[in-house]
């Protein structure tokens, strides 16, 4: 979407610009890091959090009058509205958290004893990674199945990983580097096959691609609410497939939960026993507005024209000389996220430039995810990365791909 | 004497969100109030309607899967 900058926020931009000029006047921006997070989001979004703020705003569960009602009200109405959306089963088994980061973390370290082995790939984020590698440290076994080049899950390798004593199959859905898509049915029809947890990272495709936790034997999904759902910040979660039996799975905090305020000890049951203190209920309105937005759009629409974006895009990079396109190259496998590198121009160059030169905002380096680039061979220098989304157009990439032509000829390649 | 209310106690807030969706949909009137401190030391929030729905609530919430902490009368 072009934001045609005006006023303030013009000349705050203009400023802080080495190249500031006239030229900047009429530069519109063109927002592609949106697997980083999703700008703009739906209106409905900020008129829900308004909302809340202004004529809600109790704390919910806490009280029992009528404003802390509504706000219990907004909490369930979203944990109904995200188990709809992944066809979850209960919408009390929907687990709010900061993030994808912290539903990673409580799935892994809330599972996961001394002794117990775990299976994940080689395209994962950091997110996934590093608790993973924090857990090995404390006697945790770890196998990180081995992926394509092109950031492709193997379900193959995945399957030959599993010994006796793994517990969990740890998979990201997309990477967040090349948008690969895993083969979540597959690896789900492993896990189930030999009695294993299986835990998808869906930061990158909650709301961008189909999710069905019942269809695709998914046991735990952790999503973000700010990407892909097009809530705000500070929203994500982890939601509990039926097969998880929780008085196994350790909650991160503990704490006030409203309920049971006579024990000194955590609630047993889901949601209180892994949602303690005050939730950000303002930051769940928002998301309760994001999910409704994206069901009412559909998934499948949204996806529609983010694959005709994501061609769109891959397809021009490649027919400029000096570009390399990592990744499949078919916006049918991948999610709207395309990654590539001009030959002879660092990637930390090419940011600076397609945002002052431009107005082309992305974003540039390892995106915490080493391992992936390890795998696709692009470790440590790193990608520039492309991220489209539910507001982008095709006017959007034309202006993206004529600045990557003049940049690459400038670099001389 | 009848009892006009009743209450259905559950574990927690969301549960008492779940189970008054659930109770309006199956069209039995019903409000949010706090846990009466005689029935329970939770400082939560319980469900109340007319303690003539009684059986059909009970029937409404064991099929909604909610666990409940016990279906009271209350003085009037």
């Amino acid at each position: 979407m072009y934001i045609f900058v005006a006023g303030v926020i013009l000349r705050a931009i203009v400023r802080g610009g080495e190249s500031a000029g006239s030229r900047h006047m009429n530069t519109h921006l063109v927002y592609l890091d949106n697997a980083a997070t999703s700008w703009p989001k739906p209106p409905d979004v900020a008129e829900a959090m308004t909302r809340f703020l202004a004529e809600v705003g109790a704390n919910p569960g806490r009280a029992g009058h009528r404003l802390a009602n509504e706000s219990a009200r907004i909490v369930y109405d979203t944990r109904e509205a995200v188990a709809a959306l992944f066809n979850a089963g209960d919408p009390l088994r929907v687990v709010f958290t900061r993030n994808a980061t912290e539903a990673i973390n409580l799935a892994l370290k809330g599972l996961l004893d001394k002794g117990d082995h775990a299976v994940t790939t080689g395209v994962e984020h950091n997110s996934v990674m590093r608790p993973l590698r924090a857990l090995q440290e404390r006697g945790v076994e770890l196998s990180v199945a081995s992926c394509s080049p092109h950031g492709f899950v193997d379900p193959d390798a995945v399957a030959k990983a599993v010994k006796p004593g793994t517990r969990l199959i740890a998979v990201t859905h997309a990477s967040n580097v090349v948008g690969s898509i895993a083969p979540v049915r597959e690896i789900g029809t492993i896990a189930r096959g030999k009695g294993l947890c299986l835990l998808i990272d869906a930061a990158q495709t909650a709301g961008a691609l189909d999710i069905d936790m019942q269809r695709d034997n998914i046991d735990l999904l952790a999503f973000t609410g700010h990407k892909s759902l097009y809530g705000p910040m500070g929203t994500g979660g982890l939601v509990f497939g039926p097969r998880i039996d929780i008085s196994r799975i350790e909650p991160l905090t503990r704490g006030g939960t409203g309920s049971r305020s006579e024990q000194e000890t955590q609630p047993a049951f889901a949601p209180d026993k892994y949602e303690s203190g005050t939730p950000n209920v303002v930051g769940l309105a928002g998301l309760l507005a994001g999910v409704r937005w994206v069901r009412a759009r559909g998934v499948e629409h949204i996806r529609r024209n983010e694959m005709v974006l994501t061609q769109q895009c891959i397809d021009g990079l490649r027919a400029i000389d000096g570009v390399t396109v990592y990744g499949g190259l078919d916006a049918a496998r991948q999610t709207a996220t395309v990654s590539f590198c001009v030959a002879g121009v660092s990637v930390s160059e090419l940011g600076l430039a397609l945002d002052e030169d431009f107005g082309i905002l992305c974003r540039v380096g390892l995106h915490c995810a080493p391992v992936a680039h390890r795998t696709m061979g692009t470790f440590p220098g790193g990608t520039v990365r492309f991220s489209m989304g539910a507001f982008n157009t095709k006017r959007d990439i034309d202006a993206a791909l004529s600045a990557v032509a003049r940049l690459a000829v400038g670099a001389g390649a | 004497m009848r009892p006009d209310n009743s209450v259905v106690l559950v574990h927690s807030t969301s549960h008492a969100i779940k189970a008054e969706k659930l109770m309006r949909r199956a069209g039995i009137d019903c409000k949010l109030i706090p846990v009466p401190r005689k029935l329970s030391s939770d400082c939560g929030i319980c469900i109340r309607f007319a303690a003539r729905d009684k059986s059909r609530a009970a029937l409404v919430l064991a099929k909604g899967g909610i666990e409940t902490e016990g279906i009271h009368d209350l003085a009037r």
